[in-house]
């Protein structure tokens, strides 16, 4: 029954995007007929390493973002699933104000709430770039859905554990740094790399904001190079394919990892 | 409605500085309910969409021509790992500028606007999650049901549309109701291409107002509303639609 699943496509769909890459900008070729302008592609080639360089800005921001998500979100996972009142219910509240709201909405808050400067106690002031801003405005979602993901992975340890654990007279901070923990990151990693991955898509929603990241790198590219019509579906296109390239590749992994899991407990 | 609140939250911006203006100003007041009806009709469309195109793809996904399955494979792998904002972009002005245009007596109007364009962009990349989910929920009804089915002689399209189809909507349900939350909060990225939903015409009254504390609060209040809507519907729905014999 199983024998269309989509796990099997390791190249197909790849080969298909290409093939979809080239056919739209030959499309976009033909339209152009025989003008002394540089054609669409060769624009786009003169712009590539532009664009690149910026997608170098998506995956450093990515990558600090899930870094910075990683640990506030095992510390608001663990204020989660905390006996005291106090800690508990801040963490709730903090954990659903951030997975219920979009994406957009939070970094246009940080953007704007977050003042451009800071006075350190020395007495300067340090500018934050927006990118840094950008960068603590996609880690609040993720912080949000990795503290989700660890409560329910505390959840789904056996009760036996705890008890078996507290009759050889571990504390309640042992029981989780010595049993608990080392099962739920097994069973975390699959959802920690899908959210990576979602990130990683999200990162350039920073170009509405002014960042200079391969989307707003490709939107002045298209400004510089005369802002024609028809560089548009090339040039959006590219940039497609390079997320697509470093992002298929993780999800594919992450496919293979939950399987595992699956069959594995 | 605005004159009976205007006078309390005047006096808040007066004492406090607390500027709620949409909750006095019959302008922004006009501009907040605007961007409400938008994004609600926006979301209802996109999930409308989503849907649709999920149970489609799903349906093809069982196809017995191998291309057909390739191309929705291809299909769900393009949409699920390549940013939304960009498909959205490449949708409204790669896709947009060569749609042909509608002559409206004396000037041209392309004949699909950014919200067709935000509706279709947003909605096929919720699809894309919708095949799998769907997909998922085909694959846990039972051999065993769709086999009767065929012994009654169902054609294999019946056997989709009466037996499995209303089956798998029940065991996808939970996936479901994920996906249309993230997919309302995707809602707010035609913000990117000028849709007048909420996180558009909140955008337009902080700028003029100055007030982007109050504003965010709105906002973030609204989704949270309307986050909690959904899933209390959705929950309704599932309780309402639970087989006997199945779950608790």
């Amino acid at each position: 029954m199983t024998a269309y699943s989509v796990t099997r496509l390791t190249w197909r769909a790849p080969a298909l995007a290409a093939g979809l890459c080239v056919a739209a900008t030959a499309a976009a070729m033909a339209q152009q007929g025989g003008e002394a302008r540089p054609s669409a592609v060769a624009t786009l080639v003169i712009w590539m390493p532009f664009i690149l360089e910026g997608f170098v800005l998506n995956l450093v921001m990515s990558v600090l973002a899930m870094a910075i998500a990683t640990v506030t979100g095992v510390i608001l996972g663990f204020m989660q699933i905390s006996p005291s009142r106090i800690v508990r219910v801040p963490a709730k509240l903090i954990t659903h104000l951030f997975r219920n709201s979009p994406w957009l909405v939070i970094l246009f808050a940080i953007m704007f709430l977050i003042p451009f400067q800071i006075r350190l106690p020395g007495g300067d002031t340090v500018m934050i770039p927006d990118w840094v801003k950008a960068t603590i405005g996609f880690a609040l979602p993720v912080m949000a859905n990795i503290s989700e993901i660890l409560r329910g992975a505390v959840a789904s340890i056996p009760s036996g554990q705890w008890e078996s654990a507290e009759s050889l007279a571990f504390t309640r901070i042992q029981t989780l740094r010595y049993v608990i923990l080392p099962q739920c990151i097994r069973r975390m990693m699959p959802p920690w790399m899908n959210w990576y991955a979602l990130l990683t898509l999200m990162t350039p929603m920073a170009a509405i904001l002014g960042v200079n990241e391969a989307l707003g790198n490709t939107q002045a590219a298209m400004e510089a190079a005369g802002a024609r019509p028809e560089l548009l579906i090339p040039f959006y296109l590219f940039l497609m394919t390079i997320f697509f390239v470093f992002i298929y590749p993780i999800s594919l992994y992450t496919r293979r990892l939950e399987r595992r899991f699956a069959t594995g407990s | 409605m605005l004159d009976l609140i205007a006078p309390y939250f005047e006096r808040l911006y007066d004492t406090t500085g607390l500027n709620f203006s949409p909750f006095y100003d019959s302008y922004d007041w006009s501009r907040l309910l605007e961007g409400m009806l938008v994004s609600v009709k926006l979301i209802a469309a996109i999930v409308a969409v989503s849907l649709v195109i999920g149970v489609i793809g799903a349906g093809a996904q069982t196809s017995r021509l191998r291309p057909v399955r390739w191309c929705v494979a291809a299909y769900i792998e393009i949409f699920r790992n390549t940013p939304p904002i960009v498909q959205l972009l490449f949708f409204y002005f790669g896709l947009g500028a060569i749609t042909p245009q509608v002559d409206m007596g004396g000037w041209y109007e392309p004949m699909i606007g950014s919200f067709g364009w935000a509706v279709i962009a947003i909605g096929i990349f919720g699809g894309s999650y919708n095949v799998e989910i769907f997909r998922s929920g085909v694959e846990a009804v039972p051999t065993a049901t769709t086999e009767a089915a065929e012994s009654l002689g169902f054609s294999n399209f019946k056997i989709f549309v009466y037996i499995t189809l209303p089956l798998a909507f029940r065991f996808c349900l939970p996936a479901l109701t994920n996906n249309i939350v993230s997919l309302a909060k995707t809602a707010s990225l035609a913000y990117v291409i000028a849709v007048p939903e909420i996180t558009y015409s909140l955008s337009g009254i902080w700028s003029d107002n100055v007030n982007v504390p109050e504003m965010m609060l709105l906002l973030f209040t609204y989704y949270i509303v309307l986050v909690a809507i959904i899933a209390k519907a959705m929950a309704l729905l599932e309780r309402k639609l639970a087989l006997p014999g199945y779950g608790q």
